[in-house]
Protein backbone atom coordinates (compact mmCIF):
# COMPACT_ATOMS: atom_id res chain seq x y z
CA UNK A 1 0.00 0.00 0.00
CA UNK A 2 3.13 2.21 0.06
CA UNK A 3 2.50 3.24 -3.52
CA UNK A 4 -0.88 4.75 -3.19
CA UNK A 5 0.78 8.48 -3.61
CA UNK A 6 3.36 6.64 -5.94
CA UNK A 7 5.14 9.09 -7.97
CA UNK A 8 4.40 10.02 -11.94
CA UNK A 9 6.74 11.48 -14.14
CA UNK A 10 4.75 14.35 -15.86
CA UNK A 11 3.49 13.48 -19.31
CA UNK A 12 0.77 15.40 -21.37
CA UNK A 13 -2.82 13.97 -20.73
CA UNK A 14 -3.86 10.98 -23.22
CA UNK A 15 -6.64 13.27 -25.04
CA UNK A 16 -10.45 12.78 -23.86
CA UNK A 17 -12.22 10.39 -26.42
CA UNK A 18 -15.94 10.03 -27.18
CA UNK A 19 -15.52 6.79 -25.45
CA UNK A 20 -14.58 8.61 -22.43
CA UNK A 21 -16.47 11.75 -22.39
CA UNK A 22 -19.82 9.09 -22.33
CA UNK A 23 -17.95 6.98 -19.35
CA UNK A 24 -17.63 10.35 -17.52
CA UNK A 25 -21.52 10.72 -18.42
CA UNK A 26 -22.71 7.14 -17.10
CA UNK A 27 -20.96 7.57 -13.90
CA UNK A 28 -22.15 10.80 -13.07
CA UNK A 29 -25.83 9.80 -14.50
CA UNK A 30 -25.60 7.05 -11.65
CA UNK A 31 -24.73 9.17 -9.16
CA UNK A 32 -27.94 11.39 -9.59
CA UNK A 33 -29.95 8.64 -9.81
CA UNK A 34 -29.15 7.39 -6.85
CA UNK A 35 -29.64 10.26 -4.91
CA UNK A 36 -32.97 10.47 -6.34
CA UNK A 37 -33.66 6.68 -5.23
CA UNK A 38 -31.95 7.71 -2.05
CA UNK A 39 -34.33 10.67 -1.68
CA UNK A 40 -37.47 9.13 -2.10
CA UNK A 41 -39.45 12.49 -0.31
CA UNK A 42 -38.26 14.77 -3.22
CA UNK A 43 -39.37 12.84 -5.82
CA UNK A 44 -42.60 12.21 -3.97
CA UNK A 45 -43.35 15.78 -3.99
CA UNK A 46 -42.83 15.98 -7.29
CA UNK A 47 -45.91 13.50 -7.94
CA UNK A 48 -48.18 15.24 -5.49
CA UNK A 49 -47.85 18.76 -6.94
CA UNK A 50 -49.50 17.62 -10.73
CA UNK A 51 -51.60 14.89 -8.68
CA UNK A 52 -53.50 18.31 -7.12
CA UNK A 53 -53.11 19.84 -9.88
CA UNK A 54 -54.76 16.97 -11.79
CA UNK A 55 -58.01 16.77 -9.33
CA UNK A 56 -58.62 20.01 -9.03
CA UNK A 57 -59.11 20.67 -12.72
CA UNK A 58 -61.02 17.37 -13.08
CA UNK A 59 -63.36 17.03 -10.27
CA UNK A 60 -63.44 20.93 -8.45
CA UNK A 61 -63.53 23.06 -11.33
CA UNK A 62 -64.05 21.17 -14.60
CA UNK A 63 -67.26 20.75 -14.03
CA UNK A 64 -67.87 24.74 -14.60
CA UNK A 65 -65.37 25.03 -17.57
CA UNK A 66 -66.64 24.32 -21.34
CA UNK A 67 -64.47 23.71 -24.21
CA UNK A 68 -66.49 23.18 -27.13
CA UNK A 69 -66.17 20.39 -29.42
CA UNK A 70 -64.10 18.13 -26.76
CA UNK A 71 -64.91 16.61 -23.79
CA UNK A 72 -62.55 18.52 -20.68
CA UNK A 73 -61.08 15.95 -19.05
CA UNK A 74 -59.92 15.16 -22.55
CA UNK A 75 -58.79 18.66 -22.92
CA UNK A 76 -56.69 19.23 -19.66
CA UNK A 77 -54.93 16.29 -18.80
CA UNK A 78 -52.51 16.55 -21.77
CA UNK A 79 -51.35 19.89 -20.34
CA UNK A 80 -50.93 18.64 -17.33
CA UNK A 81 -49.11 15.86 -18.29
CA UNK A 82 -46.69 18.20 -19.45
CA UNK A 83 -46.98 19.82 -16.07
CA UNK A 84 -46.07 16.59 -14.26
CA UNK A 85 -42.84 16.54 -16.44
CA UNK A 86 -42.21 20.67 -15.69
CA UNK A 87 -42.50 20.83 -12.09
CA UNK A 88 -39.94 17.63 -11.66
CA UNK A 89 -37.24 19.90 -13.56
CA UNK A 90 -37.31 22.05 -10.76
CA UNK A 91 -35.18 19.62 -9.08
CA UNK A 92 -32.38 20.02 -11.93
CA UNK A 93 -32.33 23.54 -10.89
CA UNK A 94 -32.16 22.45 -6.74
CA UNK A 95 -29.91 19.84 -7.02
CA UNK A 96 -27.31 21.82 -9.39
CA UNK A 97 -26.92 24.83 -7.04
CA UNK A 98 -26.74 22.09 -3.84
CA UNK A 99 -23.60 20.53 -5.48
CA UNK A 100 -22.69 24.31 -6.45
CA UNK A 101 -22.74 25.18 -2.34
CA UNK A 102 -21.04 21.75 -0.87
CA UNK A 103 -18.13 21.94 -3.26
CA UNK A 104 -19.42 18.87 -5.36
CA UNK A 105 -18.67 20.86 -8.39
CA UNK A 106 -15.38 21.81 -7.38
CA UNK A 107 -14.22 18.36 -6.87
CA UNK A 108 -15.64 17.86 -10.18
CA UNK A 109 -14.00 20.32 -12.03
CA UNK A 110 -10.31 19.64 -10.60
CA UNK A 111 -10.76 16.04 -12.05
CA UNK A 112 -9.56 14.55 -15.64
CA UNK A 113 -13.38 14.11 -16.45
CA UNK A 114 -14.76 15.72 -19.40
CA UNK A 115 -16.53 19.04 -18.07
CA UNK A 116 -19.21 18.46 -20.77
CA UNK A 117 -20.40 15.09 -19.12
CA UNK A 118 -21.38 16.74 -15.77
CA UNK A 119 -24.23 18.00 -16.94
CA UNK A 120 -25.23 15.58 -19.18
CA UNK A 121 -25.22 13.15 -16.64
CA UNK A 122 -27.13 15.50 -14.63
CA UNK A 123 -29.92 16.43 -17.25
CA UNK A 124 -30.41 12.80 -18.09
CA UNK A 125 -30.98 11.45 -14.90
CA UNK A 126 -33.23 13.97 -14.40
CA UNK A 127 -34.76 12.60 -17.70
CA UNK A 128 -35.47 9.36 -16.56
CA UNK A 129 -37.01 10.89 -13.11
CA UNK A 130 -39.21 12.76 -16.04
CA UNK A 131 -40.36 9.39 -17.52
CA UNK A 132 -41.14 7.94 -14.45
CA UNK A 133 -43.18 11.16 -13.61
CA UNK A 134 -44.95 10.95 -16.68
CA UNK A 135 -46.08 7.11 -16.28
CA UNK A 136 -47.69 7.98 -13.53
CA UNK A 137 -49.20 11.05 -14.50
CA UNK A 138 -50.83 9.23 -17.16
CA UNK A 139 -52.13 6.50 -15.19
CA UNK A 140 -53.69 8.95 -12.94
CA UNK A 141 -55.28 10.15 -16.39
CA UNK A 142 -56.87 7.24 -17.49
CA UNK A 143 -58.33 6.47 -13.63
CA UNK A 144 -59.90 9.76 -13.59
CA UNK A 145 -61.56 9.17 -17.12
CA UNK A 146 -58.84 10.32 -19.96
CA UNK A 147 -58.58 8.54 -23.19
CA UNK A 148 -56.34 8.45 -25.95
CA UNK A 149 -58.41 8.53 -29.45
CA UNK A 150 -55.94 8.72 -31.97
CA UNK A 151 -53.71 5.37 -33.35
CA UNK A 152 -50.84 4.37 -31.20
CA UNK A 153 -48.22 5.65 -33.32
CA UNK A 154 -49.46 9.23 -32.79
CA UNK A 155 -50.18 9.06 -29.10
CA UNK A 156 -46.31 7.86 -28.70
CA UNK A 157 -45.49 10.62 -30.88
CA UNK A 158 -47.12 13.38 -28.35
CA UNK A 159 -45.53 11.28 -25.55
CA UNK A 160 -42.44 11.65 -26.90
CA UNK A 161 -43.06 15.42 -27.64
CA UNK A 162 -43.89 15.86 -24.19
CA UNK A 163 -40.36 14.07 -22.96
CA UNK A 164 -38.94 16.34 -25.52
CA UNK A 165 -39.91 19.20 -24.45
CA UNK A 166 -39.04 18.39 -20.67
CA UNK A 167 -36.19 17.38 -21.52
CA UNK A 168 -34.85 20.64 -23.38
CA UNK A 169 -36.38 22.64 -20.52
CA UNK A 170 -34.05 20.76 -18.01
CA UNK A 171 -31.14 22.89 -19.27
CA UNK A 172 -33.05 25.99 -18.39
CA UNK A 173 -33.95 24.70 -15.17
CA UNK A 174 -29.87 23.70 -15.15
CA UNK A 175 -29.24 27.28 -15.68
CA UNK A 176 -31.02 28.57 -13.16
CA UNK A 177 -29.12 26.70 -10.53
CA UNK A 178 -26.20 27.25 -11.84
CA UNK A 179 -26.91 31.02 -11.93
CA UNK A 180 -28.66 31.87 -8.64
CA UNK A 181 -26.42 29.12 -6.93
CA UNK A 182 -28.61 29.18 -3.85
CA UNK A 183 -30.90 25.90 -3.16
CA UNK A 184 -33.64 27.69 -1.95
CA UNK A 185 -33.63 30.59 -4.38
CA UNK A 186 -33.16 28.03 -7.25
CA UNK A 187 -36.22 26.70 -6.15
CA UNK A 188 -37.77 29.49 -6.18
CA UNK A 189 -36.68 31.00 -9.35
CA UNK A 190 -37.50 28.12 -10.88
CA UNK A 191 -41.33 27.96 -10.14
CA UNK A 192 -41.93 31.52 -12.26
CA UNK A 193 -40.92 30.35 -15.94
CA UNK A 194 -42.91 26.97 -15.08
CA UNK A 195 -45.87 28.80 -14.05
CA UNK A 196 -46.39 32.04 -16.94
CA UNK A 197 -45.67 28.98 -19.11
CA UNK A 198 -48.27 26.18 -17.77
CA UNK A 199 -51.19 29.08 -16.65
CA UNK A 200 -50.44 31.83 -19.16
CA UNK A 201 -51.21 28.74 -21.56
CA UNK A 202 -53.55 26.73 -23.45
CA UNK A 203 -53.06 23.89 -21.01
CA UNK A 204 -56.34 24.80 -18.91
CA UNK A 205 -58.27 26.89 -20.64
CA UNK A 206 -58.99 27.67 -24.31
CA UNK A 207 -56.81 31.19 -25.35
CA UNK A 208 -59.88 32.65 -26.77
CA UNK A 209 -61.66 33.22 -23.67
CA UNK A 210 -58.25 35.53 -22.14
CA UNK A 211 -58.00 38.73 -22.62
CA UNK A 212 -56.69 40.73 -25.89
CA UNK A 213 -53.42 41.49 -24.85
CA UNK A 214 -52.53 37.99 -23.05
CA UNK A 215 -53.54 36.57 -26.36
CA UNK A 216 -50.62 36.78 -28.93
CA UNK A 217 -48.24 35.57 -25.86
CA UNK A 218 -51.13 32.58 -24.80
CA UNK A 219 -51.30 31.69 -28.65
CA UNK A 220 -47.56 31.27 -29.54
CA UNK A 221 -45.27 31.06 -26.26
CA UNK A 222 -43.65 27.22 -26.47
CA UNK A 223 -45.78 25.68 -24.06
CA UNK A 224 -48.69 26.25 -25.99
CA UNK A 225 -48.03 25.06 -29.12
CA UNK A 226 -46.70 21.71 -27.28
CA UNK A 227 -49.86 21.45 -25.47
CA UNK A 228 -52.02 21.93 -28.77
CA UNK A 229 -49.79 19.83 -30.87
CA UNK A 230 -49.87 16.91 -28.20
CA UNK A 231 -53.52 17.46 -27.70
CA UNK A 232 -53.96 16.79 -31.56
CA UNK A 233 -51.57 13.78 -31.78
CA UNK A 234 -53.90 12.56 -28.42
CA UNK A 235 -57.56 12.99 -29.59
CA UNK A 236 -56.73 12.93 -33.94
CA UNK A 237 -57.40 16.56 -35.98
CA UNK A 238 -54.75 19.36 -37.52
CA UNK A 239 -51.31 19.23 -36.14
CA UNK A 240 -48.57 20.06 -38.23
CA UNK A 241 -48.94 23.54 -37.52
CA UNK A 242 -48.33 23.55 -33.85
CA UNK A 243 -46.08 20.38 -34.33
CA UNK A 244 -43.27 22.12 -36.27
CA UNK A 245 -43.39 25.42 -34.45
CA UNK A 246 -43.35 22.93 -30.73
CA UNK A 247 -40.30 21.02 -32.75
CA UNK A 248 -38.58 24.34 -33.07
CA UNK A 249 -38.72 25.74 -29.70
CA UNK A 250 -37.73 22.61 -28.51
CA UNK A 251 -34.28 22.85 -30.45
CA UNK A 252 -34.16 26.58 -29.84
CA UNK A 253 -34.31 26.31 -25.63
CA UNK A 254 -32.09 23.32 -26.07
CA UNK A 255 -29.23 24.81 -27.83
CA UNK A 256 -29.47 28.43 -26.16
CA UNK A 257 -29.47 27.07 -22.30
CA UNK A 258 -27.16 24.08 -23.30
CA UNK A 259 -24.65 26.97 -24.36
CA UNK A 260 -25.30 29.31 -21.21
CA UNK A 261 -25.41 26.04 -18.93
CA UNK A 262 -21.75 25.30 -20.38
CA UNK A 263 -20.84 28.61 -19.87
CA UNK A 264 -22.08 28.96 -16.63
CA UNK A 265 -20.54 25.33 -15.33
CA UNK A 266 -16.57 26.35 -16.90
CA UNK A 267 -16.42 29.20 -14.67
CA UNK A 268 -18.72 27.89 -11.16
CA UNK A 269 -17.95 29.23 -8.08
CA UNK A 270 -19.37 29.14 -5.20
CA UNK B 1 15.14 19.77 -6.82
CA UNK B 2 13.10 20.93 -9.65
CA UNK B 3 9.54 22.81 -8.41
CA UNK B 4 6.61 21.04 -8.57
CA UNK B 5 4.64 24.57 -8.22
CA UNK B 6 6.21 27.75 -9.53
CA UNK B 7 3.95 30.98 -9.15
CA UNK B 8 4.95 34.52 -10.68
CA UNK B 9 2.98 37.43 -10.23
CA UNK B 10 -0.34 35.96 -9.67
CA UNK B 11 -3.28 38.75 -9.51
CA UNK B 12 -7.16 37.91 -8.98
CA UNK B 13 -9.46 40.96 -8.38
CA UNK B 14 -13.18 40.06 -7.57
CA UNK B 15 -14.96 43.64 -7.83
CA UNK B 16 -13.31 45.87 -5.39
CA UNK B 17 -11.55 43.20 -3.43
CA UNK B 18 -7.83 42.17 -4.73
CA UNK B 19 -7.99 38.88 -3.76
CA UNK B 20 -4.67 37.89 -4.88
CA UNK B 21 -1.87 40.38 -5.46
CA UNK B 22 1.33 39.90 -6.96
CA UNK B 23 1.69 36.33 -5.29
CA UNK B 24 4.98 34.68 -6.40
CA UNK B 25 6.24 31.29 -4.79
CA UNK B 26 7.58 28.25 -4.96
CA UNK B 27 7.30 24.80 -4.11
CA UNK B 28 9.86 22.10 -4.25
CA UNK B 29 9.23 18.31 -5.16
CA UNK B 30 8.44 16.19 -2.28
CA UNK B 31 8.27 18.84 -0.22
CA UNK B 32 5.43 20.76 1.97
CA UNK B 33 4.60 24.63 1.33
CA UNK B 34 2.18 25.72 4.19
CA UNK B 35 0.10 28.86 3.19
CA UNK B 36 -0.54 30.71 6.40
CA UNK B 37 -3.37 33.37 7.09
CA UNK B 38 -6.66 34.61 7.93
CA UNK B 39 -10.04 34.04 6.06
CA UNK B 40 -10.12 36.37 3.18
CA UNK B 41 -6.09 36.18 3.17
CA UNK B 42 -6.09 34.94 -0.69
CA UNK B 43 -5.41 31.64 0.35
CA UNK B 44 -8.45 29.53 -0.81
CA UNK B 45 -8.58 31.91 -3.91
CA UNK B 46 -4.79 30.98 -4.93
CA UNK B 47 -5.28 27.01 -4.43
CA UNK B 48 -8.58 27.44 -6.56
CA UNK B 49 -6.29 29.34 -9.24
CA UNK B 50 -3.32 26.24 -9.11
CA UNK B 51 -6.31 23.18 -9.13
CA UNK B 52 -7.99 25.15 -12.88
CA UNK B 53 -11.18 26.11 -10.80
CA UNK B 54 -10.27 30.02 -11.45
CA UNK B 55 -8.24 31.56 -13.75
CA UNK B 56 -6.68 34.88 -12.75
CA UNK B 57 -6.43 38.37 -14.49
CA UNK B 58 -2.83 38.48 -14.51
CA UNK B 59 0.40 36.40 -13.83
CA UNK B 60 1.68 33.03 -14.21
CA UNK B 61 1.50 29.31 -12.70
CA UNK B 62 2.71 26.29 -13.55
CA UNK B 63 2.39 23.07 -11.85
CA UNK B 64 4.05 20.41 -12.32
CA UNK B 65 6.05 21.69 -15.08
CA UNK B 66 2.35 22.38 -17.05
CA UNK B 67 1.02 25.91 -17.37
CA UNK B 68 -2.18 27.13 -15.88
CA UNK B 69 -4.62 28.25 -18.65
CA UNK B 70 -2.66 26.23 -21.27
CA UNK B 71 -2.16 22.70 -20.00
CA UNK B 72 -5.15 22.60 -17.59
CA UNK B 73 -6.52 19.04 -18.54
CA UNK B 74 -2.33 17.66 -18.12
CA UNK B 75 -2.71 19.44 -14.85
CA UNK B 76 -6.07 17.82 -13.49
CA UNK B 77 -4.22 14.12 -13.98
CA UNK B 78 -1.56 15.05 -11.82
CA UNK B 79 -3.41 16.83 -8.79
CA UNK B 80 -5.60 15.98 -5.72
CA UNK B 81 -7.94 18.39 -4.10
CA UNK B 82 -9.39 17.85 -0.13
CA UNK B 83 -10.45 20.29 1.91
CA UNK B 84 -13.26 22.32 3.35
CA UNK B 85 -14.51 23.38 -0.50
CA UNK B 86 -13.90 20.54 -1.89
CA UNK B 87 -15.92 17.75 -0.85
CA UNK B 88 -17.84 14.31 -0.83
CA UNK B 89 -21.62 13.69 -2.11
CA UNK B 90 -23.59 12.82 1.39
CA UNK B 91 -26.21 10.56 -0.14
CA UNK B 92 -23.42 8.25 -1.78
CA UNK B 93 -21.59 5.68 0.72
CA UNK B 94 -18.09 6.30 1.64
CA UNK B 95 -17.13 3.75 -1.34
CA UNK B 96 -19.99 5.13 -3.98
CA UNK B 97 -17.79 8.09 -3.63
CA UNK B 98 -14.66 6.94 -4.24
CA UNK B 99 -15.25 4.65 -7.01
CA UNK B 100 -16.83 7.67 -8.88
CA UNK B 101 -13.56 9.66 -8.53
CA UNK B 102 -11.71 6.58 -9.29
CA UNK B 103 -13.69 6.18 -12.80
CA UNK B 104 -13.60 9.62 -13.44
CA UNK B 105 -9.67 9.36 -13.15
CA UNK B 106 -10.44 7.32 -16.12
CA UNK B 107 -9.10 4.10 -14.29
CA UNK B 108 -10.69 0.58 -15.32
CA UNK B 109 -13.28 -0.59 -13.23
CA UNK B 110 -10.69 -3.10 -11.53
CA UNK B 111 -8.32 -0.92 -10.84
CA UNK B 112 -10.67 1.74 -8.98
CA UNK B 113 -12.71 -1.05 -7.04
CA UNK B 114 -9.38 -1.97 -5.30
CA UNK B 115 -7.90 1.39 -5.33
CA UNK B 116 -11.15 2.49 -3.14
CA UNK B 117 -10.84 -0.82 -1.03
CA UNK B 118 -7.27 0.00 -0.16
CA UNK B 119 -8.27 3.85 0.51
CA UNK B 120 -10.91 2.76 2.65
CA UNK B 121 -8.38 0.31 4.54
CA UNK B 122 -5.90 3.12 5.02
CA UNK B 123 -7.90 5.72 6.05
CA UNK B 124 -9.89 3.36 8.61
CA UNK B 125 -12.89 3.65 7.22
CA UNK B 126 -13.53 -0.16 6.28
CA UNK B 127 -16.41 -0.58 8.98
CA UNK B 128 -17.87 3.17 7.25
CA UNK B 129 -17.24 1.82 3.61
CA UNK B 130 -20.74 0.76 2.36
CA UNK B 131 -22.85 3.24 4.85
CA UNK B 132 -23.70 6.58 3.38
CA UNK B 133 -21.47 9.49 4.49
CA UNK B 134 -24.35 11.85 5.88
CA UNK B 135 -24.01 9.15 9.10
CA UNK B 136 -20.34 9.91 9.14
CA UNK B 137 -18.78 12.35 11.92
CA UNK B 138 -16.60 14.88 10.65
CA UNK B 139 -13.41 13.50 11.09
CA UNK B 140 -14.34 10.71 8.81
CA UNK B 141 -15.48 12.68 6.49
CA UNK B 142 -12.35 14.63 6.40
CA UNK B 143 -10.58 11.45 5.89
CA UNK B 144 -12.75 9.91 3.07
CA UNK B 145 -12.10 13.19 1.15
CA UNK B 146 -8.62 13.05 1.51
CA UNK B 147 -8.89 9.42 -0.14
CA UNK B 148 -10.96 10.58 -2.53
CA UNK B 149 -7.84 13.25 -3.40
CA UNK B 150 -5.51 10.38 -3.49
CA UNK B 151 -7.63 7.92 -5.73
CA UNK B 152 -5.40 9.52 -9.09
CA UNK B 153 -2.46 8.92 -6.70
CA UNK B 154 -1.71 12.05 -7.82
CA UNK B 155 1.78 13.70 -6.92
CA UNK B 156 0.59 17.07 -6.28
CA UNK B 157 -1.87 17.31 -3.01
CA UNK B 158 -3.95 20.69 -2.84
CA UNK B 159 -5.40 20.44 1.24
CA UNK B 160 -7.45 23.49 1.76
CA UNK B 161 -7.91 23.73 5.88
CA UNK B 162 -7.79 20.41 5.70
CA UNK B 163 -8.23 20.39 9.52
CA UNK B 164 -10.83 23.65 10.07
CA UNK B 165 -13.12 22.53 12.63
CA UNK B 166 -11.47 19.27 13.43
CA UNK B 167 -11.30 18.38 17.62
CA UNK B 168 -7.61 17.93 18.27
CA UNK B 169 -7.55 13.88 18.23
CA UNK B 170 -8.96 13.73 15.12
CA UNK B 171 -6.29 16.59 13.41
CA UNK B 172 -3.70 14.60 15.07
CA UNK B 173 -4.95 11.30 13.33
CA UNK B 174 -5.32 13.56 9.69
CA UNK B 175 -1.53 14.95 10.60
CA UNK B 176 -0.17 11.74 10.79
CA UNK B 177 -1.71 10.40 7.61
CA UNK B 178 -0.78 13.85 5.60
CA UNK B 179 2.75 13.06 6.97
CA UNK B 180 2.91 9.48 5.80
CA UNK B 181 1.98 11.07 2.17
CA UNK B 182 4.36 13.43 2.46
CA UNK B 183 7.20 10.46 3.53
CA UNK B 184 5.98 8.25 -0.03
CA UNK B 185 6.85 11.70 -2.34
CA UNK B 186 3.79 13.67 -2.57
CA UNK B 187 4.30 17.69 -2.94
CA UNK B 188 1.59 19.27 -0.95
CA UNK B 189 0.34 22.51 -0.91
CA UNK B 190 -1.47 23.56 2.34
CA UNK B 191 -3.49 26.20 3.40
CA UNK B 192 -4.10 26.45 7.09
CA UNK B 193 -5.08 29.39 9.98
CA UNK B 194 -3.49 27.38 12.55
CA UNK B 195 0.39 28.40 13.20
CA UNK B 196 0.84 25.11 15.09
CA UNK B 197 -0.37 23.07 11.86
CA UNK B 198 1.98 24.80 9.71
CA UNK B 199 4.84 24.65 11.95
CA UNK B 200 3.95 20.95 12.28
CA UNK B 201 3.62 19.86 8.55
CA UNK B 202 5.53 21.99 7.00
CA UNK B 203 8.71 22.35 5.38
CA UNK B 204 8.43 26.29 4.33
CA UNK B 205 5.45 28.71 5.65
CA UNK B 206 4.34 31.37 3.24
CA UNK B 207 2.54 34.05 5.07
CA UNK B 208 -0.40 35.67 3.18
CA UNK B 209 -2.48 38.61 4.41
CA UNK B 210 -4.93 40.27 2.29
CA UNK B 211 -4.06 39.11 -0.72
CA UNK B 212 -0.24 40.16 -0.18
CA UNK B 213 2.74 37.51 0.50
CA UNK B 214 3.94 39.18 3.94
CA UNK B 215 6.30 36.58 4.35
CA UNK B 216 8.14 33.42 3.42
CA UNK B 217 10.28 31.00 4.95
CA UNK B 218 11.15 28.11 7.95
CA UNK B 219 9.37 28.50 11.04
CA UNK B 220 12.52 29.01 12.50
CA UNK B 221 13.25 31.66 9.81
CA UNK B 222 10.22 33.86 10.54
CA UNK B 223 10.83 33.19 14.22
CA UNK B 224 14.52 34.81 13.83
CA UNK B 225 12.88 37.97 11.88
CA UNK B 226 11.82 39.01 15.14
CA UNK B 227 14.76 38.69 16.17
CA UNK B 228 14.99 37.61 20.11
CA UNK B 229 12.69 36.75 22.79
CA UNK B 230 9.05 37.46 23.89
CA UNK B 231 8.32 38.78 27.54
CA UNK B 232 5.11 37.82 29.04
CA UNK B 233 3.32 39.59 32.53
CA UNK B 234 -0.04 38.35 33.74
CA UNK B 235 -1.33 40.75 36.52
CA UNK B 236 -3.69 39.23 39.23
CA UNK B 237 -5.75 42.38 39.26
CA UNK B 238 -7.37 43.19 35.76
CA UNK B 239 -7.45 46.99 36.93
CA UNK B 240 -3.98 46.81 37.08
CA UNK B 241 -3.78 46.10 33.48
CA UNK B 242 -3.56 49.37 31.84
CA UNK B 243 -0.67 50.59 34.45
CA UNK B 244 1.24 47.47 33.15
CA UNK B 245 0.73 48.05 30.11
CA UNK B 246 2.28 51.61 29.82
CA UNK B 247 5.08 50.37 32.16
CA UNK B 248 6.41 47.69 29.56
CA UNK B 249 5.95 49.83 26.91
CA UNK B 250 8.33 52.15 28.18
CA UNK B 251 10.87 49.78 28.72
CA UNK B 252 10.79 47.85 24.92
CA UNK B 253 10.86 49.13 21.44
CA UNK B 254 7.04 47.65 20.15
CA UNK B 255 3.65 48.21 21.40
CA UNK B 256 3.01 45.47 23.62
CA UNK B 257 0.02 42.87 23.04
CA UNK B 258 -3.08 42.28 25.20
CA UNK B 259 -4.50 39.34 25.86
CA UNK B 260 -7.98 40.31 28.10
CA UNK B 261 -8.70 36.92 28.86
CA UNK B 262 -5.42 35.87 30.76
CA UNK B 263 -4.74 39.37 32.45
CA UNK B 264 -1.89 39.32 30.21
CA UNK B 265 0.67 41.33 28.10
CA UNK B 266 3.50 40.13 25.95
CA UNK B 267 5.94 42.53 24.24
CA UNK B 268 8.96 41.24 21.57
CA UNK B 269 12.06 41.99 23.48
CA UNK B 270 15.42 42.61 21.78
CA UNK B 271 17.75 41.64 25.05
CA UNK B 272 17.29 38.84 27.54
CA UNK B 273 17.24 38.66 31.42
CA UNK B 274 18.37 42.43 31.63
CA UNK B 275 14.69 43.20 30.37
CA UNK B 276 12.92 41.09 32.36
CA UNK B 277 14.62 41.95 35.75
CA UNK B 278 13.91 45.83 34.68
CA UNK B 279 10.43 44.83 34.14
CA UNK B 280 9.80 42.67 37.58
CA UNK B 281 11.15 45.93 39.44
CA UNK B 282 9.32 48.61 37.78
CA UNK B 283 6.32 46.19 38.01
CA UNK B 284 7.06 45.65 41.48
CA UNK B 285 7.47 49.62 42.19
CA UNK B 286 4.08 50.48 40.31
CA UNK B 287 2.76 48.33 43.37
CA UNK B 288 1.41 46.15 40.77
CA UNK B 289 0.89 42.13 41.67
CA UNK B 290 2.28 40.23 39.32
CA UNK B 291 0.99 36.52 38.94
CA UNK B 292 3.42 35.39 36.46
CA UNK B 293 6.67 36.97 34.88
CA UNK B 294 8.87 35.37 32.02
CA UNK B 295 10.79 35.15 28.99
CA UNK B 296 9.21 32.61 25.89
CA UNK B 297 10.69 31.75 22.31
CA UNK B 298 8.30 33.82 20.06
CA UNK B 299 5.72 31.99 18.65
CA UNK B 300 4.02 31.72 14.89
CA UNK B 301 1.64 33.64 16.20
CA UNK B 302 3.61 36.74 17.66
CA UNK B 303 5.65 36.36 14.29
CA UNK B 304 2.46 36.52 12.24
CA UNK B 305 1.32 39.81 14.57
CA UNK B 306 4.40 41.62 14.26
CA UNK B 307 4.07 41.42 10.34
CA UNK B 308 0.53 42.01 9.68
CA UNK B 309 -0.66 44.01 12.44
CA UNK B 310 -3.46 41.31 13.98
CA UNK B 311 -3.23 37.98 15.04
CA UNK B 312 -4.65 34.92 12.94
CA UNK B 313 -7.15 34.17 15.24
CA UNK B 314 -9.41 37.75 14.37
CA UNK B 315 -10.77 35.57 11.31
CA UNK B 316 -12.41 37.67 8.66
CA UNK B 317 -12.37 41.10 10.58
CA UNK B 318 -8.78 40.80 10.78
CA UNK B 319 -8.13 42.52 7.46
CA UNK B 320 -8.31 45.84 7.95
CA UNK B 321 -6.16 46.33 4.30
CA UNK B 322 -9.06 44.12 2.50
CA UNK B 323 -11.93 45.75 1.44
CA UNK B 324 -15.40 44.76 0.02
CA UNK B 325 -16.19 40.65 0.45
CA UNK B 326 -13.95 38.04 1.29
CA UNK B 327 -13.70 36.00 -1.22
CA UNK B 328 -11.20 33.42 0.34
Amino acid sequence: MTDLAGKRLPTRAAPLTIGLAIRDMKGITKRNLLRIIRTPQLLFMTLVQPTIILLLFRYVLGGAIHVPGVDYVNYVVPGIFLEAVLIGGMTTALALATDLQAGMIDRFRSLPMARSAFLAGRTIADLCRAVLALVFIICLGLLVGFRFHNSFGSCLAGVALIIGFGYAFTWVYAAIGLAVKDPQTAQMTSILPMFILFFASSALVPVKTMPGWLQPFADNQPASVTINSVRALFEGGPVYHDLWQAVLWCIAIFVVFLVISLNLYRRATA
Amino acid sequence: MDAAIEVEHLSKRFGATLALDDVSLEVDSGRVLALLGPNGAGKTTLVRVLTTLLQPDSGRARVAGFDIGKDDKTIRTMIGLAGQYATVDELLTGRENLELVGLLYHLDKREYERRAQEALERMTLIGAGDKPVKTYSGGMRRRLDLAASLIGRPPILFLDEPTTGLDPRTRNDLWALIEELVAEGTTVLLTTQYMEEAEHLANRIVVMDGGHVVAEGTADELKDHLGGNVLEVRVADRNDLEKAVALIASLVSAVPRLDLDLNQISAPIKGGAKVLIAAGRALDDGGIDVEDLGIRRPSLDDVFLSLTGHTTASGGDGTPSASGPAHD
